[in-house]
């Protein structure tokens, strides 16, 4: 990983270390959404719902346009599935070490795979 | 699935996942201390863990390869600190440098909690705790291409943008 990677890994997991900036990159990758409108979906205010999305913007993970008065956001899936596979591999080991453990607790008299 | 709870902290580098096994807190313990039966759950799929040394005291230094789909062995060490049989344990998971299993100074060790606490049904409820070092350590602990995760990964995302649609 070049310093520029570990710069951007910390800007990730920074944004994505809130529950609401992870609902509401949920909301942008499913389509663009005025930030407005993401306002609305939660119990705070205009301004604070904009530092979020400012900071999902800042670590690349959305994008802004203007359209008229309006902020409209978008997801960028791209960028997302890195941030998924960085956060959630290691999850996966130990996922899959649970799964086998429960079988193995089910079937102790299986055979390895 | 027995996985009910999974805790990311970005913060202190943490992982807590905790999950509920059909079966007493005596016969979960017993695939921890068992070093043939740890090593059918240890090692992901395509990366057979084979546990060459393994004792469950305070103290006790385990050893243990996993070897890849390309016959690669990546040698590993835990360094047990604390045994409370049959409920928990904690230990450092570090990799060594070579067969002779002396511990690689450039690679991280993680610390670890895993703890066991019996249910009024009598199954189990597993807590494991994982914490590393740095951001850079568990970099570096993924890097090492042991783990399963890309596809699961990817999963993951493809899950979270059906969940929106629904």
């Amino acid at each position: 990983m070049t310093a520029t990677d570990e710069d951007r890994a910390d800007a990730w997991f920074h944004a994505l270390a809130d529950r609401t900036r992870r609902d509401i990159l949920r909301r942008v990758l499913a389509g663009e959404h005025s930030v407005s409108a993401l306002a609305q979906n939660y119990d705070m205010s205009f301004a604070a719902v904009q530092k979020h999305v400012a900071v999902l913007e800042r670590a690349g993970l959305l994008s802004k346009r203007r359209q008229g008065r309006e902020a409209l956001a978008s997801g960028d899936v791209e960028a997302v599935r890195s941030v998924g596979a960085m956060l959630t591999e290691l999850e996966a080991l130990w996922r899959g070490r649970i799964s086998r453990m429960d079988e193995l607790l089910a079937h102790p008299d299986h055979t390895q795979r | 699935m027995p996985v009910t709870d999974v805790q990311h902290d970005l913060d202190a580098l943490t992982l807590t996942i905790t999950a509920d096994f059909a079966a007493p807190v005596e016969r979960v313990w017993e695939v921890y201390a068992d070093p043939r039966q740890l090593e059918r759950v240890w090692g992901p799929p395509g990366y057979p863990a084979t546990f060459v040394a393994h004792e469950l005291v305070a103290g006790g230094r385990t050893t243990y390869y996993m070897t890849s789909p390309e016959a690669e062995k990546y040698y590993a060490y835990w360094t047990i600190t604390d045994v409370e049989a049959p409920t928990r344990f904690t230990f450092n998971d570090g990799f060594a440098l070579d067969e002779t299993f002396a511990p690689n100074p450039e690679m991280p060790e993680s610390s670890n909690v895993y703890s066991f606490a019996p249910a009024e049904d009598g199954t189990t409820r597993a807590t494991f705790v994982a914490t590393y070092a740095s951001a850079e350590a568990l970099q570096q602990v993924l890097s090492m291409g042991v783990v399963e995760g890309s596809t699961a990964a990817i999963n993951q995302i493809d899950d979270l943008l059906a969940a929106d649609a629904a």
